[in-house]
């Protein structure tokens, strides 16, 4: 037997879905505004587009689609040069942060270690205080001259050679919360199954390799993912640590550096008076003419975004999954 | 009550009609010898542990305890040296200058401090509810595509970078001019060219002081709502399809299963994370603000500073100058100390009311 919806449901359930749609359209349309600029021509950005590029005239000005800005980023040397390093980040950053929260992670999850809560506390206490900028960059450069010397370079100047990027890799992207979802799932193994490998002569490693971590696949996925995409948005260290200055130092910037940095120097889309912007402007003009500094700008966001959004099908199931094992225990 | 009686350690031989230590106690005296024995011995059978544990100690020494030790520095004057270690200690000298009216810093930071705390309360006012709204939406729509497309669609931005989020945010505004899609339609809503948001948004409404605090904090239910409603949504699945059909039966309508079934049973959830988000109130992410307020570099500022740099944005713009680093990291450690009390106070306060604590 079907019910009859009564009317103060209808009228929500109506709400429900307009409004719904109406937040989906505006989670959405920033993203489709920035695809717009970068096919626009310098004219329809003048013009303030809308969504989508204009097509038209308006006096004797050609409005129009056009792929320069793309042709211009496929050609730019300097933003492939930032696309690598920031491909390197995330490729070896997500690997070592892995690597060593797994490792915590299954030691923390056994019962038997000594000072289990001790070693929760040290990790937990991360969360709750923190250092603050200063000290911590005033520690990253110190560990860097340290690291540099132990490898032979000139501590002085780590700052500005590419190298600065193994740093990055190394001591960012920390995050207990990860750690503490790994260590949940760890604890969630049956006992039974680890006693079965033990019986069978499994030693530590190969308990961790082949019971642990395939036991918890989803969450080693779901961390992975949280790791990798940190690494990949990472802007503020990689700023502060690697400079500003458009010197040498941008050899080792990531995307999202060299996005920012492009976006103050050559476009006023951040701020109305640039540092030296009749110079950048006459420098650009000369170089590339006519060509749309902010078109070129929205063609990096579009190219920078691009591999989240073909790995984000693929994560999207792991989320509620993830978010619901956040739900952190002791 | 814990007083031993003779019988826990001692055993009373009849026969002979003496006392000799009990078996137990003996047990417990060879144990009490072999304590250290025992624990070098767990040790050696479970040193592959140890090691697992190892990197991450040392990653979290040196990257999250060696920047606390550093802020040792606080108590140093840094006006007398260049490396903190050759500083004279200073007592609190530095924290006494953030409360003294005469200091440079004080306007400064106190500035900074109140926006950190106008920024978090506004955050937590409009940021926490719309997560359960739409959560309970989600729950109305019956079609799996619709909802999967629209939850695709309000996930999206919270994977995105800072830096993209920022500067789509400030041109949607107009960084400069008022020529922003946004800023067009405020303009057009609120009444054309002699409206207020007209005249603000001539140089551009994020750097306009009388709005930068909106469009951050829209700017950010923009970026989390959508992400934050998966917990709510998680607990609305969870409730047992019996609990409905028992409504059902006394005759509740839709709206009623929601006002007596749905809601009662994720208020835990609610008052867990109201708790949670208490507690994290005063971590207003400094890379979102930094990329509002300033440009270039740490060093130069916005017109939209007054109003929207956080402590930890006014510790980083300060902190350049040799002279003020004491008094940065200090004005930093001030605020980042109240947020642990924040944090545990929230925790104490969970584990007494529901019982569910984070930590």
């Amino acid at each position: 037997m079907k019910r009859k919806m009564e009317v103060s449901e209808l009228i929500f359930k109506i709400v429900a879905y307009v409004l719904l749609i109406f937040f989906a359209v505006i989670c959405v349309y920033p993203f489709l505004y920035a695809l717009g600029s970068s096919f626009s021509s310098a004219a329809g950005i003048e013009q303030g587009i809308v969504l989508w590029p204009l097509i038209g005239e308006s006096g004797n000005v050609h409005f129009g689609f056009t792929g320069e800005a793309f042709m211009w980023a496929f050609t730019e040397t300097e933003f492939w040069i930032a696309y690598a390093n920031t491909l390197f980040m995330t490729f070896f950053g997500t690997i070592w942060s892995l690597f060593y929260s797994i490792l915590g992670a299954y030691a923390l999850s056994k019962k038997r270690i000594m000072g289990r809560r001790g070693w929760n506390f040290f990790l937990v206490f991360t969360m709750w205080f923190t250092a603050g900028v200063v000290a911590t960059y005033s520690n990253y450069v110190t560990t860097g001259e340290v690291f540099a010397s132990i490898a032979g370079m000139d501590p002085g100047s780590w700052q500005t050679s590419i190298d600065g990027k193994w740093l990055i890799v190394i001591a960012m992207g920390m995050n207990a919360t990860n750690i503490i979802l790994l260590r949940n799932s760890f604890e969630g193994v049956p006992a039974e199954i680890e006693e079965a490998a033990r019986i069978d002569g499994a030693t530590e490693i190969q308990v961790l390799t082949k019971v642990y971590i395939p036991m918890s696949k989803a969450t080693i996925a779901t961390v992975a993912l949280f790791f990798g995409i940190s690494r990949w948005n990472g802007y503020f260290w990689a700023m502060r640590v690697l400079g500003t200055e458009a010197s040498g130092q941008a050899y080792s910037w990531p995307v999202q550096v060299y996005l920012r940095n492009f976006l103050e120097t050559y476009t006023q889309i951040i701020s109305p008076a640039p540092q030296d912007w009749e110079y950048t402007q006459a420098l650009w003009q000369g170089q590339y003419g006519d060509l749309s500094a902010t078109a070129c700008a929205y063609a990096i966001v579009v190219c920078s975004v691009i591999p989240i959004l073909v790995i984000y099908p693929f994560i999207q199931k792991y989320f509620a999954k993830g978010v619901n094992m956040g739900g952190v225990k002791e | 009550m814990f007083k031993l009686k003779c019988d826990d350690f001692l055993t009373y031989d009849e026969e002979t009609g003496t006392y000799s230590v009990s078996p137990d106690q003996q047990v417990r005296d060879e144990v009490e010898k072999t304590r250290w024995k025992e624990i070098g011995f767990k040790l050696l059978t479970d040193w592959r542990l140890y090691l697992m544990l190892i990197p991450m100690l040392i990653v979290y020494l040196l990257w999250r305890y060696a920047p606390m030790y550093e802020l040792l520095s606080v108590f140093k004057d840094a006006t007398t040296a260049t490396d903190p270690a050759e500083r004279g200690w200073y007592g609190l000298g530095n924290f006494a200058q953030l409360f003294n009216a005469d200091s440079t810093y004080f306007i400064d930071f106190w500035q900074s401090f109140r926006n950190t705390f106008i920024l978090a309360f506004y955050g937590l006012l409009f940021g926490f509810p719309l997560p359960i709204i739409l959560a309970l939406f989600f729950n109305e729509i019956r079609s799996n595509i619709v909802r999967s497309v629209v939850q695709v669609c309000v996930y999206l931005p919270k994977f995105m970078s800072i830096v993209v989020i920022s500067s789509l945010a400030i041109t949607l505004c107009g960084g400069n001019t008022a020529n922003g899609p946004l800023a067009q339609l405020l303009i057009a809503i609120s009444g054309g060219e002699g409206s207020n948001i007209y005249t603000e948004a001539q140089s551009g409404l994020v750097n306009s002081t009388q709005y930068f605090r909106a469009i951050y904090i829209v700017s950010d239910l923009w970026e989390h709502a959508g992400y934050d409603s998966i917990v709510f949504f998680a607990a609305i699945i969870a409730v047992s399809p019996t609990s409905y059909e028992a409504a059902q039966i006394d005759g509740a309508g839709k709206m009623q299963q929601m006002r007596y079934v749905v809601i009662p049973s994720i208020l835990s959830t609610v008052v867990i994370m109201l708790i949670m988000k208490i507690g994290s109130l005063l971590n207003v992410s400094y890379e979102k603000v930094f990329l509002f307020v300033t440009q270039g570099s740490a060093t130069a500022t916005k017109p939209n500073y007054a109003v929207g740099s956080t402590v930890s944005v006014w510790a980083n713009y300060w902190s350049s100058r040799q002279a003020a680093e004491g008094v940065a990291m200090s004005g930093e450690m001030l605020n980042n100390l109240i947020g642990m009390c924040l944090v545990i106070g929230s925790n104490m306060v969970s584990r007494k009311a529901t019982d569910v604590s984070l930590y």
